[in-house]
């Protein structure tokens, strides 16, 4: 089915400005027009593996945007135009030879809204493996996977009798953690989060934010949010976006603690939105 | 404040109200004025028939001088034969058209589709009977060697045709209802477009496709001047798609205008009447209920 599977994580020497764990992502004067309208604007930044990253800044400054380039699940609209570069553990992933397929199978995606399919929990999470793999799996391997993936996000002994039910008809607490846990059976280096509290209680939230830290170190994590507090709590560091512009990216407590720009300062004192 | 104007505009306001009021209910009015103008023409013959013969006796000989048969079996075999064949082509087409038209096509595709399978539906139904005669029928001899070209296949190629159209429309209906948090989720999952059309879409809108496709159905069972032109007319249990066969509808177009008002033929065409129309008031209703399902959810 595929051809040229990206490269998997090695660490990259040299890297000038930061020492520490190898890069996930490195885009270089990323642009993406909708149309006419230009969304992002020279977007360059080395996002590290094995971290999370938070991606801050008011309604509309591209956030989701930016996160959709790297699945490139953008592309869906036919009216998108992409410039410029991203790697992903040293590949560019707009090369002729890379395949979508196996992109979003190592990019992974939770979007704002916790999207289960409409079939059953077990489905959900082996879906994935339905899809990607030529020949069957088998029904144990199966099971092992839906073990696996559902006790890594803390779901298995809720749910480990009713495997066959509805994921709709789960909480949406529930169903953010299984569309977690339904990327995980494919082994994704990285995951992109999109909001993904932003339609859970505090407690959901507690519980995703605990997720996150639990797979921390294996994937590349970056999680859009609206929320101060949470990227304080939950990243090791912060990128700020503006109008379609990195304003800034620095280790967390960094941007919050000393801002380089005043544009970010402004923002985490709240004055705009 | 009540002045001359205020009074005025309350009374137009209430007038105008008691008539869409009126215009919403008429359809109701309608419906049960025919339902029981058929059955009361229908009625008296009642009294004298064998309702098992009716049904399932394959000898209909309404114009005997003797003894007279009225026993619809093969009609009504007729009917659900061309209608079985005529869903067995339409079924796949529609669905795979509406699977097309609202997943894998662009927008200018897309509409100009849209606007050719409305015209599809436009087309008049003699005119389709035309072309089960001129076109299809010739085509049917040449290719299959068939004897005689108007015939069961003849007739449910053309019902196909017809009931096509509305199953699209609605099957797109349903497709674009289906969320596209799903589309995405499949997607990003790297999904192609076809594992995304039969893992996620046609599960999560089965509903709709069901009620598409029972639409077609009602659609074709009520059909009458293209199955009566191309379906050679002639009352028998058929055994093969090739031969000829009559239906239900085209058996009282063909005859009414025959008998005299009151006859015993006469009324027992209204029965067939009053048959028919119970049989597409089911097809209709589940149909419908099916949809309501799909709102519920
Ligand atoms: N599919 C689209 N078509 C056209 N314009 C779009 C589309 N998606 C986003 N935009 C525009 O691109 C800009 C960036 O949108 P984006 O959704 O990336 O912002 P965001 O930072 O995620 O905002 P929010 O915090 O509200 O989610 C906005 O001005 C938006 O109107
Ligand atoms: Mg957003």
């Amino acid at each position: 089915m595929s051809t040229a599977s990206l490269a998997k994580p090695q660490p990259q020497e040299g890297s000038p400005t930061m020492a520490g764990p190898p890069h996930g992502i490195t885009t270089r004067d990323l642009c993406l027009w909708y149309a006419k309208f230009q969304a992002l604007k020279n977007i360059t930044v080395r996002i590290r593996h094995g971290i999370i990253t938070s991606l801050i800044g008011p309604s509309g400054c591209g956030k989701t945007t930016f996160l959709r380039c790297l699945n490139r699940v953008n592309e869906r609209y036919g009216y998108v135009t992409t410039q410029g570069e991203i790697q992903i553990h040293g590949k560019n992933i707009y090369d002729a030879d890379v395949s979508l397929i196996e992109l979003r199978k190592q990019v992974g995606m939770v979007f704002q809204r916790p999207n289960p399919l409409p079939i059953s929990i077990y489905e959900n999470v082996v879906f994935g493996l339905r899809i990607h793999n030529e020949k069957k799996a088998s029904r144990s391997e199966l099971d092992a996977a839906v073990e696996k993936s559902l006790t890594e996000v803390g779901l298995w002994n809720d749910l480990k009798d009713r495997l066959q039910a509805r994921a709709t008809s789960l909480q949406l607490e529930q169903q953010q953690k299984l569309c977690i846990a339904r990327l995980l059976p494919l082994k994704p280096d990285l995951i992109l989060m999109d909001e993904p509290c932003s339609s859970l209680d505090v407690e959901g939230t507690r519980a995703i934010e605990e997720l996150m830290r639990e797979l921390r170190g294996r994937y590349t994590i970056v999680i859009v949010t609206h929320n101060m507090a949470q990227a304080r709590r939950a990243s090791d560091e912060c990128i700020f976006m503006l109008l379609g512009e990195l304003v800034e990216h620095s280790r967390t407590e960094d941007l919050f603690l000393s801002p380089k720009d005043s544009k970010t300062a402004d923002y985490i004192e709240g004055r705009y939105g | 404040m009540t002045s001359k104007r205020g009074t005025l505009d309350l009374l137009s306001e209430r007038a105008i109200e008691a008539l869409i009021r009126l215009c919403g209910i008429s359809a109701i009015l309608f419906v049960f004025g025919i339902f029981f103008f058929v059955f009361r023409e229908g009625a008296p013959f009642l009294r004298h028939l064998d309702l098992g013969e009716f049904l399932f006796s394959k000898s209909w000989i309404p114009t005997s001088q003797t003894v007279p048969k009225y026993g619809v079996g093969a009609l009504i075999v007729g009917s659900l034969s061309v209608t079985a064949v005529a869903m067995a082509i339409a079924v796949p087409f529609g669905l795979g058209a509406a699977v097309f038209i609202s997943e894998f096509c662009g927008r200018k595709t897309k509409e100009t589709l849209k606007i050719v399978i409305e015209l599809l539906a436009a087309i008049p139904s003699v005119v389709w009977g035309f072309v089960g005669l001129s076109v299809m029928s010739p085509l049917l001899i040449n290719t299959f060697h068939t004897p005689i070209g108007v015939n069961m296949l003849n007739g449910a190629l053309l019902l196909a045709l017809m009931s096509v159209p509305i199953m699209v429309s609605i099957g797109e209906d349903a497709l674009k209802a289906v969320p596209d948090s799903f589309r995405e989720a499949a997607i990003a999952l790297g999904a192609t477009r076809w594992q995304m059309v039969y893992r996620v879409l046609l599960p999560a809108s089965k509903n709709g496709l069901l009620a598409a496709v029972l639409l077609g159905v009602g659609r074709a069972i009520g059909e009458t001047m293209a199955v009566l032109m191309a379906t050679g007319h002639s009352v028998r249990i058929p055994t093969s798609i090739f031969d000829p066969v009559r239906t239900l509808t085209a058996t009282i177009a063909a005859e009414l205008g025959e008998t005299s008002k009151g006859s015993d033929h006469y009324q027992v065409l209204f029965l067939i009447g009053v048959l028919l129309f119970t049989i597409t008031f089911i097809v209709n209703l589940t149909a419908d209920l099916v949809v309501k399902g799909i709102r519920k959810q």
